[in-house]
């Protein structure tokens, strides 16, 4: 069964178009990247996945349409919002009672488990925690939930390299499994790269790009051109072309490879490259590099 | 039912998941975040403890100058019975600020995302939060008046001991008459006020901004009535609803004579069956419906 299905996504507020018609099936034990620009429509379509905002079209999540069936649905679903959420006034121990007694697949000695091995204190509360540790206050709460589909909505915004690191390898060794879904989607789309198993691009509410990550692999091919060849290279046909230092780097799908390796160095383009080449000029402000924090 | 055979691609539900109790939770965790529950109306029997024990200085000099016992008595019995009420009045107003910012709070400050992350039914979200205000603040106001009561109980029995004065009919009426008095005076005022917390619960879920201003609206229309058409329909109408609960519920009985100060001259099923209790229930039913649906289907934040 496809962990989520959705025929003809819509979503307007008003005047504005958020979800203009998505088409998407994600099976389970995937690990999906949404990837878009500001405004792409990212969170409202992770919204209605969580049952968070009415739809027009179909959805389906582990069988379950998420605006009526909320409820049920919230047993098997669980989600990461933003960092910041987890409520300021509560104690780490208050947080792990609540969470025991409300929600039926909390297994609360793995979450102290995980919470052992940070340095978070028992008693401290939210307030009194890095940003860091709230995040991984919560994602050890999360990960404690034996949830079919987890959500993440930015998880790491705001976070510095060591504990965005911590978050996708705790996730990847001490979680996710084939039978387990999780959807993420973030603005540092390198550091996820090597985590996802299929990746989507979403602008203005399309998704303009759907690929699992062998796929991508397979197709894509960027070649960094030597002067004397670039007329060479450019009747290959590629679909984008940048200049980075005054060498020229063409993005090729579904090209020879053998005779691009004639003309250049060859090498699998990153998520990002390919992301500019295809939702590119018209959405200058996405930056593909230089994320480092 | 699912098939017996388990795949490798199909997860058989665990056998029976453990059983939850998500109302005990949401209210131990209302608790937990709203400490001015507890805090404020102990603050206040504190002031009034330290007002009374002050006053205990005076008593011997007016227990001497008495008429007669009866005179003694109402001396020595004052304090008693003025003590709750402050400590009730604040766990009222406690509640109504609590019920204005219980929905609004978790939207100001994005942890709403949270709690919606979790299988808590809107439906219990709200009813535990109704059930601060109308049962939990009540039964705190009493253990703290009645805390109060035993307090005072010492000094002024050390007092009418020294003047020869038996303090039997004192803790008689104090420990066996006061308690019930209180619990239905604080349940009567709970019940005839839940339309007004529902109605702060209602404002809380709905105002965007100031959720203060949209809560005290009725009393600005009040005044523009009166201002616009010399009528005071709508201030009869809130001032009913605020005060008229002290009214009904103390109509005295047929055991009394004038106001009502003793327990048998209460009349609990006078005040149950009055109609002004019944509509506040139904409005409170509809404003406490009307939350659970705005809460459910409107955007989180």
């Amino acid at each position: 069964m496809a962990c989520i299905e959705a025929r003809g996504l819509r979503k307007t507020y008003g005047a504005t178009t958020a979800l203009d018609g998505i088409d998407l099936r994600v099976e389970e034990g995937r690990i999906l990247g949404v990837i878009g620009p500001n405004g792409a429509g990212k969170t409202t379509a992770l919204n209605a996945i969580l049952g968070l905002t009415s739809f027009e079209g179909q959805l389906k999540v582990l069988g379950r349409d998420p605006w009526t069936e909320r409820d049920l649905l919230m047993r098997d679903v669980c989600f990461i919002s933003d960092v910041a959420v987890l409520p300021r006034w509560m104690r780490v121990s208050q947080a792990l009672d609540y969470v025991a007694g409300v929600h039926p697949r909390f297994d609360r000695a793995k979450a102290e488990g995980f919470l052992a091995k940070t340095a978070i204190p028992r008693t401290s509360k939210v307030r009194e925690l890095s940003k860091g540790m709230v995040t991984q206050l919560h994602l050890a709460l999360i990960m404690a939930i034996d949830a079919r589909l987890l959500v993440l909505d930015e998880p790491t915004l705001g976070l510095d390299i060591l504990y965005r690191k911590h978050f996708y390898d705790s996730l990847l060794n001490d979680y996710f499994d084939s039978t387990r879904t999780i959807v993420v989607t973030t603005h540092q789309v390198e550091e996820i790269q090597h985590v996802l198993t299929d990746v989507v691009f979403v602008n203005r509410g399309r998704i303009v790009l759907e690929l699992a990550m062998d796929e991508f692999e397979a197709r894509y091919l960027e070649l960094m051109v030597k002067p004397e060849h670039i007329d060479a290279a450019r009747e290959l046909g590629p679909i984008h072309e940048r200049q980075i230092f005054g060498r020229t780097i063409l993005l090729f799908d579904h090209a020879d490879r053998q005779r691009l390796a004639e003309l250049g160095e060859a090498r699998t383009p990153s998520l990002a490259d390919l992301f500019v080449a295809v939702i590119g000029n018209k959405n200058e402000a996405f930056q593909p590099r230089g994320n480092a924090c | 039912m699912l098939s017996t055979e388990a795949t490798a691609a199909t997860v058989a539900p665990p056998p029976t998941l453990p059983r939850t109790r998500p109302l005990y939770w949401s209210i131990r965790r209302e608790i937990w975040e709203n400490r001015s529950v507890y805090l404020a109306p102990l603050a206040v029997a504190g002031l009034v403890l330290f007002a009374l024990l002050a006053g205990m200085l005076t008593l011997p000099g007016k227990l001497a100058g008495a008429v007669d016992a009866a005179q003694q008595y109402s001396f020595a019995i004052r304090p008693f019975r003025t003590a709750p009420a402050p400590v009730m009045a604040a766990s009222f107003i406690v509640g109504m600020f609590y019920a204005l910012d219980a929905l609004y709070g978790e939207r100001r400050d994005r942890s709403i995302l949270f709690w919606k992350s979790l299988p808590v039914s809107d439906r219990t979200t709200v009813l535990a939060k109704a059930i601060i205000p109308v049962l939990v603040l009540p039964l705190i106001a009493f253990a703290l008046s009645m805390a109060l009561l035993v307090i005072l109980l010492f000094p002024v029995t050390a007092i009418l001991l020294g003047t020869d004065a038996s303090p039997t009919r004192l803790w008689l009426e104090v420990l066996l008459e006061q308690p019930p008095i209180m619990l239905y005076g604080l349940a009567a005022h709970a019940l005839w006020f839940t339309p007004i917390y529902a109605w702060l619960l209602l404002v809380s879920v709905w105002a965007r901004r100031a959720p203060f201003l949209w809560a005290v609206s009725p009393i600005v229309l009040a005044v523009v009535e009166r201002v616009a058409f010399q009528t005071t329909y709508v201030s009869t109408f809130l001032k009913w609803r605020v005060i008229g609960g002290m009214a009904e519920a103390f109509i005295p009985g047929p055991a009394a004579k004038g106001n009502v100060t003793r327990l048998v001259e209460l009349d609990p099923l006078g005040f149950l069956g009055s109609p002004g209790l019944w509509i506040g229930f139904a409005a409170a039913v509809v404003f406490v419906a009307a939350t659970v649906r705005l809460r459910r289907y409107r955007d989180p934040i």
